[in-house]
């Protein structure tokens, strides 16, 4: 197993956002996370990144006790994270962001082959390189958070809300992207609003309410459950 | 025109040390959106500390003008660099997470011990640089003067600048402080160690402002435990007219003040010296509160 998190508690202050969650994510698997906003779901991510602490329970990523780690140093046992809202370096310019999704590497080759990777993966980026991120429109951002994350080569992606506030025509371009990136061997978590397209990629999901996960089954059966489907489906396509 | 002249060369003189003193308000307030009001004092720390290195060790007189000047300055900027460091593992690392107006607090308290303990170790009243260190030669370039020192003060201080900048903007280790300049938790996603981040701006901040003060001394002559307030406050100034957090815009507005208060005190009045950079703070803040500078780029949501 790649990630397991047994029984992880998180809180925020007096208030505990995670009420004890299990998740299990295979090698090589895209595991979605649903469910509606102040579930818990970016939480999950951010206890896995190191960003906050669990207050109980553990995260093993190949046996190795993450949540004892800071997020600096979570980053350099191959997790990397696509943060909710893109959160690019906006007045670095795109190469620069780039460069420092490679901070903690320091294979100069592996990283000039993961920068014409991501370039290959995202054309956009390459003739936009010289630009400020700031200046990019909001899905060559998101490709630029993706890109970033990618640069230090991870066994696990996590992805945040890649799909938030694009136009539908560039989040099927993002999918598919995932989809390309998950196919070149690296492990993906994904957190969506959009649970229809979310559930078509992923192998698996689990859905969270108020900080427990309330089901978890393959993707093919989450979409034709009908709770699934009346709850963040839309009712029946 | 040779009065106009002067005051000019003498105020980028002086410009340039506001310059190297506002960048140490400006970068830390760049990473912790604090304003450090302990930093002037800093600046008299390493005025202090210049003098005592210079005349324990006769540097000068050892190593010649070039070499002891330039083991002074390296030897300050180290020392001050690690009182940085200390001040802010001290008085700010504790209130990290508290409300940003307990570390500013912190900063003021921290600014009247200092001031307080140089008063202590070095005496009330002014202390004097020893006299003909810098060279009293002048230069004539097209029929007007060029004072050596006031030459060797400027560029003293645009060689800092330029390093500075090139280390900002050029390494890796910069684009992190940028980083984490612009989001700490996003920068801590790459793998950027923010603590070690902060504490690095600690180090230069301080070293910055205390080579300022050696300049100062060997430039003026007299240092005093009480001038870190109103350096730390024209250079306060600076940072705040060239926009708070940018770093060209704390050397454009170093340099812009120092000439400003320079042309002013001569064409003006000599007395309305100090208030004149006070007004010109307030103008500022008036009619463009980001600064000569300050966000030049809108950020996309």
């Amino acid at each position: 197993m790649l990630l397991d998190i047994k029984n992880l508690h998180v809180k925020y202050g007096n208030v505990e956002a995670l009420h004890g969650i299990d998740i299990q994510v295979e090698e090589g698997e895209i595991v979605t996370l649903l469910g509606a906003n102040g579930a818990g779901k970016t939480t999950t991510l951010n206890a896995i990144s190191g960003l906050v602490k669990a207050s109980k329970g553990e995260v093993l990523f190949r046996g190795e006790a993450l949540h004892k780690l800071p997020a600096h140093k979570v980053v350099t046992r191959k997790i990397t994270q696509s943060p909710e809202g893109r959160r690019v370096f906006g007045t670095l310019t795109v190469l620069e962001n780039l460069n420092l999704g490679a901070f903690t590497s320091k294979n100069k080759e592996r990283v000039a082959k993961s920068l014409e990777w991501i370039y290959e993966l995202f054309p956009r980026l390459a003739e936009r390189r010289g630009q400020l991120a700031g200046t990019l429109s909001g899905g060559e951002q998101q490709m630029l958070a993706i890109g970033r994350a990618l640069m230090s080569n991870p066994k696990l992606l996590l992805l945040d809300e890649p799909s938030l506030g694009l136009a539908p025509v560039l989040v099927t371009q993002i999918f598919r992207t995932v989809r390309q990136i998950n196919q070149a061997g690296v492990t993906v978590m994904l957190v969506e609003q959009n649970a229809r397209m979310a559930l078509k990629l992923a192998h698996r999901g689990y859905v969270m309410e108020v900080g427990k996960i309330v089901m978890a089954d393959s993707a093919k059966a989450l979409l034709k459950n009908p709770d699934v489907l009346q709850a963040y489906l839309g009712g029946a396509e | 025109m040779e009065q106009f002249f002067q005051q000019l060369t003498n105020g980028l003189a002086i410009g340039g040390i506001y310059a190297l003193i506002a960048l140490g308000y400006t970068l830390v307030y760049g990473v912790l959106k604090l304003i450090n009001f302990a930093h002037g004092d800093l600046f008299t720390i390493g005025a202090f500390l210049g003098l005592s290195l210079l005349t324990a060790f006769s540097l000068t007189d050892k190593l010649g003008f070039v070499l002891g000047v330039s083991a002074l300055l390296l030897m300050v900027v180290c020392l001050v660099g690690l009182v940085g460091i200390l001040l802010d593992q001290a008085a700010y690392k504790p209130l990290r997470s508290s409300h940003r107006l307990s570390a500013v607090v912190s900063a003021l308290g921290m600014s009247i011990v200092f001031s307080n303990a140089i008063m202590l170790i070095f005496g009330a009243s002014p202390e004097v640089y020893p006299h003909g260190i810098l060279p009293s030669q002048v230069l004539h370039i097209m029929g007007l003067p060029f004072p050596v020192k006031r030459l060797l003060l400027l560029v003293t201080s645009l060689v800092l600048m330029v390093a500075l900048y090139t280390f900002i903007q050029k390494t890796t280790i910069g684009a992190a402080i940028r980083a984490a300049a612009i989001d700490q938790d996003a920068a801590r996603l790459m793998g950027i160690n923010v603590n070690r981040v902060i504490m690095l701006i600690f180090f230069i901040g301080p070293a910055l402002g205390g080579a300022a003060g050696v300049m100062v001394g060997l430039y003026y002559g007299q240092i005093k435990w009480t001038m870190g307030w109103l350096y730390g406050l024209k250079a306060f100034t600076a940072a705040i007219l060239g926009g708070i957090g940018n770093i060209p815009g704390a050397m454009v507005g170093g340099l812009l003040l120092g000439v400003i208060e320079s042309l002013c005190s001569a064409y003006i009045s000599m007395a309305w010296k100090d208030a004149i950079t006070f007004v010109v703070l307030i103008l500022i803040l008036i009619v463009r509160p980001t600064g000569l500078l300050g966000e030049r780029v809108a950020e996309k949501i």
